[in-house]
């Protein structure tokens, strides 16, 4: 079965959440991508989401944007994306998501992205532009070449709502913490661990909570109420701050995930 | 014209698709506000009082119906062709977004949101929006690229004077299409309260389908009044296209008749062959852009590519999803005139007519120019004047002063 599914069941079994740390491919290059897929898998991520960066990703806030024009702007493509996950799939079997909008998908051709990202060594693939009722041809070719689509649902999606999506995600479901955009947030909402405590009882698959997640203490105070915790923004920064150190980008963000998985340990 | 086709072409299915183009193609969150306008849109349609109220305030508000004015100096220059022009630019606030932004506020209220949003790329859709956002009583925020508030500075003050806040956008290109994002995400953050009103037929269903409804009392006005002057249908129609609005409310009432000739004439800024265009329709590939799946100006992978005129109104490299079905169909001929051919038309309604047409109109006069020579003595042809061209005379008075246009 796939990688995402196994990763979930283990640390059910242990009693863990799983840490999904994201960053986008290609910012500032790939060889630091590699890197830092690496890193993060060595300190303890249990899931790595990477961003194939989009020139308008609407559902995105200024972190990502900038982290998307910078690996744009240094070459990245959807071509270079695959041979960079293949690299990594060759010293890491860490479970990956892509996490990317629609259109370079669509562009590609729907059908060969899912074949050649399933080849490349892709697990499952996150679309934030793409709601149930428009997934159905991409549903299909992602489950044809064993990848899972993972869906969205956020604080304001009606409950009949999230069983039904519920049903058709694959891997786990995406629980988008508050209504926005993504962003390092100070404070949560905090009718969030309601939504995740009833959005756990209406689907059978696990829930990962993310969106403004940026600090241990949110970490451990959501571990509770969630399988899994996605932290991108807070990452990106560690990334955009270290601009030509990429060495010092890697070390400073496998510090960071340590410290963000520490605090999804039961204490 | 096969009728089965023109019938499907008119037609969404429930998701909002004119056959492959169209849809919802949105976050999650903004899934239930989108299904709550539908519904509001759908109710209002049918309510008697909305009809009543949106009709009264176009009259005396607006404007309308707005004049068909034959120019007859015009058809002699274009070598005795008979020219009549939907004068859009004699609304309120001087083009046909007002019809839109009217529509969408009254909506608005009725759906009880105290907060309208909106992005502008001339200013005119910022414009619309504020002065209806005004009548209502209605907070109003505007985003606008940043390039954009500068070329467009005096629709900047308009809006502000109006007592709408206007909000640069410095991300992307700093065009409209960046503004279009950053519109989608404060209403994607602030949904409960705030209504989102697109300025074009573009964005996720239901907006393609109600903007367009908002807009096709152009054509509806047009239709009678032709008929009442000539005593039939005209032979050619022809409105400029960025989104399309101004030619979806022109083209919705003639597309079934199969006789009328209808021409959406796009913006080839520096020549399509160029990097600096508009012209999606004529070179651009189906993709997915602001929730709705149409032509596109994109690379290989699937990149949006910045588009470019000398009409900011025309420069947005996708356009809406009901033209890419009536290109598909071969419903509608779509064409290309450049930043040059544009401005000769302008100069050629303002010598000839007394009428300074705005850029973007200047793009459907300037193909005029090309086609008359094709056509018979006595042919009939309508063009949508969509807006005026007092906002565009200090970028022209600039470029005429700096020799040819670029």
């Amino acid at each position: 079965m796939n990688r995402i599914h196994t990763m979930f069941s283990e640390l059910r079994k242990k009693g863990e959440t799983a840490l999904i740390p994201f960053i986008t491919a290609g910012d500032p290059d790939v060889k630091t991508t590699e890197a830092l897929v690496l890193e993060m898998a060595a300190k303890g991520a249990d899931l790595i989401e990477l961003g194939l960066p989009f020139s308008d990703p609407l559902a995105d806030g200024p972190t990502i944007q900038a982290a998307s024009q910078r690996a744009l702007a240094a070459g990245m493509n959807t071509k270079k994306f695959f041979e960079l996950v293949r690299r990594v799939r060759k010293k890491s079997g860490i479970p990956l998501v892509l996490m990317g909008y629609y259109n370079p998908l669509f562009k590609y051709g729907l059908e060969r992205f899912a074949r050649d990202a399933a080849a490349a060594g892709i697990d499952g693939t996150i679309i934030p532009d793409l709601p149930l009722e428009e997934a159905g041809p991409w549903m299909q070719a992602a489950q044809r070449a064993g990848l899972a689509n993972i869906f969205l649902i956020a604080p304001n999606t009606p409950p009949e709502r999230i069983e039904k999506i519920g049903r058709a995600s694959k891997g786990f479901l995406y629980y988008v913490s508050v209504t926005g955009i993504t962003g390092a947030r100070n404070d949560l909402p905090p009718e969030l661990s309601e939504g995740l405590t009833l959005a756990r009882k209406l689907v059978d698959i696990p829930l990962a909570v993310g969106f403004g997640i940026s600090r241990p203490e949110q970490v451990a105070m959501l571990a509770r109420f969630a399988d899994g915790i996605i932290v991108g923004s807070a990452i990106v920064k560690i990334v955009e701050r270290h601009a030509g150190n990429p060495a010092g980008a890697v070390k400073e963000v496998g510090e960071f995930v340590k410290r963000l998985k520490d605090a999804a340990r039961p204490a | 014209m096969n009728k089965k086709r023109t019938r499907i072409i008119n037609v969404v299915d429930k998701n909002g698709h004119f056959g492959l183009f169209g849809g919802r193609f949105v976050p999650e969150t903004l899934m239930p506000a989108i299904t709550e306008l539908e519904q509001a849109y759908s109710k209002a349609k049918r309510a008697p009082g909305f009809k009543e109220e949106l009709r009264s305030i176009l009259k005396d508000f607006v404007g309308r119906p707005t004049p068909l004015y034959e120019a007859r100096r015009l058809g002699q220059a274009l070598g005795g062709i008979r020219v009549f022009l939907k004068r859009e630019d004699l609304t309120h606030t001087g083009a046909h977004k007002i019809n839109n932004t009217i529509g969408q506020v009254l909506l608005a209220r009725r759906m009880g949101k105290r907060r309208i949003i909106a992005e502008t790329g001339a200013g005119q859709h910022g414009v619309a929006t504020a002065t209806a956002a005004a009548l209502m009583g209605l907070e109003c925020e505007v985003y606008m690229g940043r390039k954009d508030t500068v070329r467009q500075a005096m629709n900047v003050f308009r809006m502000e004077l109006t007592g709408a806040k206007v909000i640069p956008v410095d991300s992307g290109t700093k065009t409209l299409k960046d503004a279009i994002n950053e519109a989608i995400r404060d209403w994607v953050t602030n949904v409960a309260d705030t209504h989102y009103i697109i300025g074009s037929v573009v964005g996720p269903h239901p907006y393609p389908v109600m903007v367009r409804d908002f807009q096709s009392v152009i054509g509806r006005e047009t239709k009678g009044q032709i008929k009442r002057r000539i005593g039939r249908l005209p032979d050619v129609v022809i409105a400029c296209v960025g989104g399309g609005s101004n030619a979806m409310g022109m083209f919705y009432n003639f597309v079934r008749n199969s006789e009328v000739r209808l021409i959406g004439v796009e913006a080839a800024g520096e020549g399509v062959d160029s990097d600096f265009h508009s012209a999606t329709l004529t070179v651009g590939e189906p993709g997915v852009l602001h929730g709705t799946m149409s032509y596109l100006l994109q690379d290989k992978w699937g990149q949006i590519k910045g588009a470019h005129s000398v009409a900011p109104g025309l420069d947005y490299p996708g356009v809406g999803p009901e033209h890419s079905a009536l290109k598909d169909a071969g419903r509608v001929e779509y064409v290309a005139v450049d930043d040059k051919q544009a401005l000769r038309g302008f100069e050629l309604l303002s010598k000839t007519e007394g009428i300074i047409p705005a850029l973007e109109s200047a793009h459907a006069v300037a193909y005029l120019q090309e086609l008359a020579p094709k056509l018979k003595k006595g042919t009939v042809v309508v063009i949508n004047l969509s807006g005026r061209g007092d906002k565009d005379v200090q970028s022209v008075s600039e470029i005429f002063k700096g020799g040819a246009a670029r």
